[in-house]
């Protein structure tokens, strides 16, 4: 079991208080009624799913509820860090060499 | 049942009967005793940092903004359970709803007096008997009196309050306090052993 | 008499504590503190199994949890029958029963031992070779025979009796391993005031010092010095000592699970006793102290019952008082075992000879042994042991080839040297090194916050090991934030030291040979196999391993895994950190399901979720149905009635007069805040800015696919305040789905959603007389249908407690819900039940509730729709709000498929025999006549027999169903085919007069 930074309860908690929520930093469109079908597919259905850094969705859902941001290795399954909903993708990563 | 049938159908005035769900029930173990806690009256209170004042002063108990804590006077007692969210448990026959129903600030209070059971669970072996299905650190570190947090117990969510050293309170929904008593139960007959 | 080798004055245990038991029936005596394998030994027998594949007769090769050989099922009762237990770990208790396993009919004459003469047969990737043809002989003979012939032990087939427990725990330091470099960790670590926890698996702390008798530290005896330490270490208070635990795996970010056996050597556990108890703990740091695991020597017939490792003999004479043999010789490639020959000699037992394939090793203990006329050997090598249930000689041999001699012999005791137990290190994902020098992995790389010492870092001496195990608990403490040590390091007088040895197969047991010479005992891998594996192309040792099995038993290899990387290194022609080390894996000995599953069985297996009326329905003789973790009152028989009756009768009762139904676990959110309107707007398909006070709608919510997610009623009881209800299997991902959007998409909103599902107890009230019953109980709230229309809610007092009444309707009559708190849902309840007598109202369940909604066409989302329908496809695109330009699932509506012709669409059917009921989920097609497979256009989704229509319904997707209508469809059956006709979705009522009725 993981342990896990909640950005908002500002320290680390166990696993089983998460949900994970999927991939961040997808952005839906404020015109979304008139997007097209391609920007749409890119939108709904498109996801990076890639081997290494991956941003994504987490839930402090039996904690403080709070949906947050986090970066996560898949190959190491290690968070690199979390911050909170909203908050830009962060530039850069403690400790990954890039 | 026919008795409080025929007293309401006769006067149409308040008399149905309040019952609450495992009233009374009780277990001890050497070190550790569980049991449901007399109904209470509390509110879900969610309200943005501007509000926290308003909300406090109408109160009468400041709101903590520190995760993982709590406030308690006069017999109410503020759990932070979120950056904009507190559980407000009323144990002096007070209503909160109807204090806040007075502030006009921003916020969001909700009823929840039925929603949530109360369990407590005291004596020394009282932390390992949540350590039985609770997966965080309950030293008095990391626990200390006061700390109050969402968590899990087993399979089910419990709010959880430090009000002593060797003390807890357990709240969790009505329908989950047979599962959590339960659980709590064979945790303390284990942290006697 | 607690056995004829018991040695007087040898050993720990007290002579006078007897404890009887049995083994295959026959009655044994031994003492408090033996295990099953020391009192067996103690009373000279050595025979205690059959192998797994040959079923050879094997003995006790280990004292500790290594042991391979002696797995035995412990018998308490008829449900308490636990196979593969090891003898050396259990301990004894008086009445203890034990069987042998893996034998037919008796363990001396058992009739699959014809399998050690066909063993041809089962040579390496036997598995893979043997059962290939024909394919259909697999599951008929293959098989059933393997399983029947491969089980170690008998599965007992009764529910466990017994209970176990769990904790999650914390703490600064861990220690894994309570020999001298666990203790000494532990003491360094908790003199400085931080949380240590320290776990042995054995009964007794000490590790190799139950046997080292030439230890001595703080000029006690070292059994004595780490009995005195575990004493201190008990009475610290940030200090838990964990006897009888092992810790089987270790996960990420210092996370161990460990297992203490809590009942298991008592004679009549109490019931309070859990049987095991499971430890979940997290450790700012971990000190690993899992000591080394002595490695036999592989000869030919290294496996007769007799022969064990030298350390074993040792421990077993030391500790338990018990003389493994009288007549003893010695195998050894290191000095190890000439201390076990040296204690065994001094007890009484006489050393034929020891064996040492060493040239011409010096030392002091091979002085000493050579002191006390002990017949040394060097540069030989025993090529074979003799006997069959029992060993009875040792054949010796120059190792490089010359004149054999046959000594008699009743044991072997051998040792090729020592493996440092990096297990735990490797799951930890540590990364293990080759030390060329001492031929051995030792822990390389760190991956997480722990640290090795003593022999399973390769550390040799006590004296070193103390001191590297000091200072690592107290540098574990540092770090994890305590204070500086103020204790004394424990002070090594005097030690054993040793190290070397052999890998691989011994003289006599090389490539130009045939002979069994066996490197994993449980699962009977020769050094043979290994061989033919390479020659048969496996090249990677994780090829090897899977071709052969070796390593891969319960034993998970702690005794093969280097020999067999050894025999396989040498006949690849490649050196052995070329030929790398299998992973090792979680967990590090067998952990029961009990343990696993812990408290999560009978009533806590899930939570059952009961609302507040459940006891009055109970009460009635209701039948119950699981809708997700809550139990629901299904229907409610009279006497005499099945199910059939008891709905009809509750359909028929509603429609004609009225019905209660306990509605409580609808998922119900409170939704407040100024932009509460706007949020709803988004959420759901249908307009809401507009919706006045006091009033409901009907409200779909999509996901932003386009399909439909759930729905329910949702009543406005303030601008700000809305009541929501949700299906009861969607309120919790409802609830995330909400807040999702709220927190990450519409932050800006004001307004905040709180889940009241268990604050209200719902008492729907249907039927005619719906208003009657309500009436008398009501208190300031105008029951008129022109101040309280169908559609809508008001706050007011039922019963002297308040309410939230709606007036709405799931049964397509005048219907009412009555929210009130929980605690008074029984209560409010019962005077509603008392009020309904007066009218002849029933109390009707789910079943009827769901064949009252199918008559009015009304959908259930989770069983009309299934996550791939659209409100087109339901026929619900009026609750779409036609102006909107945004809510969840507006774009995902409009993709080119969801609005392409010919989707499948939600329409009724009636059977042409109208007393056919369809069978939920029947697949329909256009031509029952055409080929198999047919083109199947839809499926029945809901289908009830209405007592009210004097018929069978049904709702059905059906592709272009609203085209259909009057068209016959086909449903074929098993049976035969059934005939429908495409009607709309409203069976009774059209008008929908009778929601004022």
């Amino acid at each position: 079991m993981l342990l896990i930074r909640c950005p908002y309860c500002e320290e680390e908690r166990p696993e089983l208080e998460f949900r994970n929520a999927g991939e961040a930093h997808i952005a839906r469109s404020a015109n979304i009624s008139g997007e097209s079908d391609d920007d749409f597919e890119k939108f709904f259905f498109i996801r990076s799913n890639p081997k290494g850094i991956i941003y994504e969705r987490w839930r402090h859902m039996h904690g403080c509820a709070r949906f947050f941001n986090a970066v996560r290795d898949t190959v190491t399954d290690k968070f690199v860090m979390t911050y909170k909903a909203g908050e830009p993708k962060p530039s850069k990563l403690p400790g990954v060499a890039k | 049942m026919a008795k409080a049938a025929a007293r309401t159908a006769a006067t149409a005035s308040p008399s149905a009967e309040r019952r609450s769900a495992l009233a009374g029930r009780t277990v001890s173990a050497t070190g550790a005793k569980v049991e449901v806690l007399p109904p209470a009256e509390r509110i879900s209170l969610r309200a943005p940092e501007a509000s926290v004042p308003a909300l406090s002063k109408a109160l009468g108990v400041t709101l903590p903004k520190q995760p993982k804590t709590s406030a308690s006077k006069g017999g109410r007692t503020a759990l932070w359970l979120g950056p904009d969210e507190w559980l407000v448990i009323d144990e002096a026959g007070k209503d909160p709803l109807a204090d806040c129903a007075e502030v006009s600030a921003l916020h969001s209070s909700v009823g929840i007096s039925h929603r949530n059971i109360a369990i407590s669970v005291t004596g020394p072996a009282a932390e390992a008997a949540i350590n039985s299905g609770c997966p965080q650190d309950l030293s008095l570190e990391a626990f200390p009196v006061g700390a109050a947090s969402r968590t899990i117990l087993g399979k089910a969510e419990i709010v959880l309050l430090r009000t002593a050293e060797d003390a807890f309170r357990v709240e969790c929904w009505r329908s989950f306090s047979d599962y959590v008593f339960t659980f709590l139960s064979e945790g303390a007959r284990d942290a006697a052993g | 008499m607690s056995g004829a080798l018991r040695i007087s004055g040898a050993g720990r245990l007290s002579q006078a504590k007897t404890a009887r038991f049995s083994f295959d029936g026959q009655s044994y005596t031994g003492i408090e503190g033996d295990t099953l394998a020391s009192a067996l030994l103690a009373n000279g027998v050595h025979l205690v199994g059959r192998s797994f594949k040959y079923h050879r007769p094997r003995g006790i090769l280990s004292a500790g949890a290594e042991e391979p050989n002696a797995l035995v099922q412990i018998v308490r009762d008829d449900a308490r029958k636990t196979p593969n237990v090891r003898a050396t770990v259990q301990e004894l208790y008086d009445g203890l029963a034990a069987n042998s396993q893996n034998r037919w009919p008796s363990l001396s004459f058992d009739v699959s031992a014809v399998n050690d003469l066909a063993s041809p047969l089962f040579s390496a990737g036997f598995y893979y070779k043997t059962f290939m043809w024909p394919k259909a002989a697999w599951k008929s003979l293959y098989e059933p025979k393997i399983r029947e012939a491969a089980g170690l032990g008998v599965s007992p087939d009764k529910p466990d009796p017994d209970h176990y427990s769990s904790r999650y725990a914390h703490c600064d330091v861990l220690v894994l391993g309570g020999g001298a470099a666990g203790i000494a960790a532990a003491l360094a670590a908790a003199e400085t005031g931080a949380r240590v926890i320290l776990a042995d698996e054995q009964a007794e702390f000490g590790g190799s010092l139950r046997f080292e008798s030439g230890a001595k530290i703080d000029g006690q005896d070292g059994f004595a010095w780490a009995q005195a330490a575990i004493a201190r270490l008990r009475a610290m208070d940030n200090v838990r000592v964990l006897p009888r635990t092992t810790a089987f795996g270790y996960y990420a970010q210092n996370f161990v699970g460990l297992v203490e056996r809590v009942s298991d050597h008592l004679k009549a556990p109490g019931h309070d006793l859990p049987r095991e108890r499971l430890w979940q703990v997290r450790a700012k740091r971990v000190v690993l102290a899992s000591g080394a695991i002595e490695r036999h020597m592989v000869f030919a017939n290294n496996d007769r019952p007799g022969i064990m490792l030298a350390g074993a003999a040792r421990t077993f004479l030391n500790h338990y008082g018990v003389a493994v043999g009288r007549n003893v010789g010695v195998y050894t490639a290191n000095d190890s075992a000439y201390a076990a020959a040296i204690d065994l000699k001094k007890a009484g037992v006489n050393v034929a000879a020891i064996v040492d394939l060493r040239d011409n090793p010096t030392g002091p203990v091979i002085d000493e042994a050579r002191a006390l006329g002990i017949e040394i050997n060097f540069g030989r090598a025993v090529i074979r042991a003799g006997g069959k249930l029992r060993v009875s000689s040792m054949t010796v041999q120059p190792k490089n080839g010359g004149g054999e001699r046959t000594v008699p012999v009743d044991a072997i005791l051998m040792s090729a040297g020592w493996t440092p137990s990096v297990h735990l290190f490797s799951q930890s994902r540590g990364k293990v090194a080759f030390n060329d020098e001492t031929k051995r992995f030792v822990p390389g790389t760190y991956a997480q916050d722990c640290i090795s010492v003593g022999a399973c870092n390769g550390t040799d001496g006590l004296s070193a090991t103390v001191d590297e195990a000091y200072a690592a608990g107290a540098k574990a403490a540092k770090d994890a934030g305590a204070k500086t040590a103020k204790g004394t390091k424990p002070k090594v007088d005097a030690s054993e030291s040793w190290s070397r040895g052999m890998l691989g197969a011994a003289p006599g047991a090389g490539p130009d040979t045939t002979v069994k010479a066996f490197v994993d005992f449980q699962n009977d891998v020769t050094a043979k196999d290994i061989r033919q594996a390479v020659h048969e192309g496996m090249r990677s040792i994780e090829h090897v391993k899977r071709f052969t099995t070796n390593g891969m038993a319960t034993d998970q290899g702690k005794t093969s895994n280097m020999h067999g990387l050894a025999i396989a290194a040498e006949t690849l022609g490649k050196p052995i950190p070329e030929v790398g080390l299998t992973t090792f894996r979680a967990p590090y000995t067998p952990v029961t399901f009990g343990a696993i599953v812990s408290h999560a069985r009978g009533p806590l297996f899930d939570p059952t979720r009961k609302t507040a009326i459940h006891p009055w329905a109970e009460a009635q003789g209701a039948v119950f149905e699981d809708v997700g973790q809550w139990k629901r009152a299904w229907y409610f028989p009279k006497a005499g009635e099945d199910m059939h009756a008891a709905v009809d009768r509750e359909c028929v009762a509603v429609r004609n007069q009225a019905g209660l139904f306990d509605a409580s676990t609808l998922g119900k959110i409170e939704v407040v805040g100024p932009d509460a309107a706007k949020f709803m707007e988004l959420l759901y398909t249908n307009p809401w800015e507009k919706l006045e006070l006091g009033r409901c709608r009907y409200g779909i919510m999509l996901r932003e696919d386009g399909f439909i997610y759930d729905d329910g009623v949702v009543g406005r009881l303030a601008p700000d305040r809305f009541h929501v209800t949700t299906t009861t299997g969607g309120a919790p991902r409802v609830m995330n789905h909400m807040e999702d959007y709220l927190q990450t998409e519409f932050p800006h909103l004001n307004v905040w959603l709180t889940s009241i599902t268990e604050q209200w107890a719902v008492i729907a009230v249907q039927g005619p007389k719906s208003r009657d019953i309500i009436a008398p109980l009501v208190e300031g709230i105008d029951m008129s249908d022109e101040a309280l229309p169908h559609m809508s809610v008001r706050e007011g007092k039922i019963c002297g407690v308040p309410t939230r009444l709606f007036r709405m309707s799931f049964t397509g009559e005048r219907g009412f819900e009555v929210n009130v708190p929980a605690d008074y849902g029984q209560a409010v309840w019962e005077a509603l039940w008392a009020e309904g007598q007066k009218h002849d109202a029933t109390a009707y369940g789910t079943e009827a509730m769901h064949v009252l909604r199918a008559e009015k066409g009304y959908i259930i989302v989770g069983q009309d729709t299934d996550g791939t329908v659209t409100p087109n496809d339901a026929g619900l695109d009026w609750a779409v709000g036609k102006k909107k330009v945004d809510f969840v699932g507006i774009r995902g509506m409009a993709r080119p498929d969801l609005v392409a012709k010919g989707r499948k669409q939600l329409v009724g059917l009636k059977t042409k025999d109208p007393k056919v009921v369809l069978e939920e989920g029947a697949q329909i097609v256009e031509d029952p006549k055409q080929a198999i497979p047919m083109k199947m256009i839809g499926h029945v989704t809901s289908s009830y027999w209405s007592q009210n229509c004097g018929r069978s319904i049904a709702l059905a997707l059906v592709a272009g169903g609203r085209d259909r209508m009057g068209d016959t469809l086909y449903v074929p059956m098993p049976n035969g085919v059934i005939e429908v006709e495409v009607t709309g979705m409203v069976f009774f009522d059209e008008t929908g007069g009778r929601l004022n009725g």
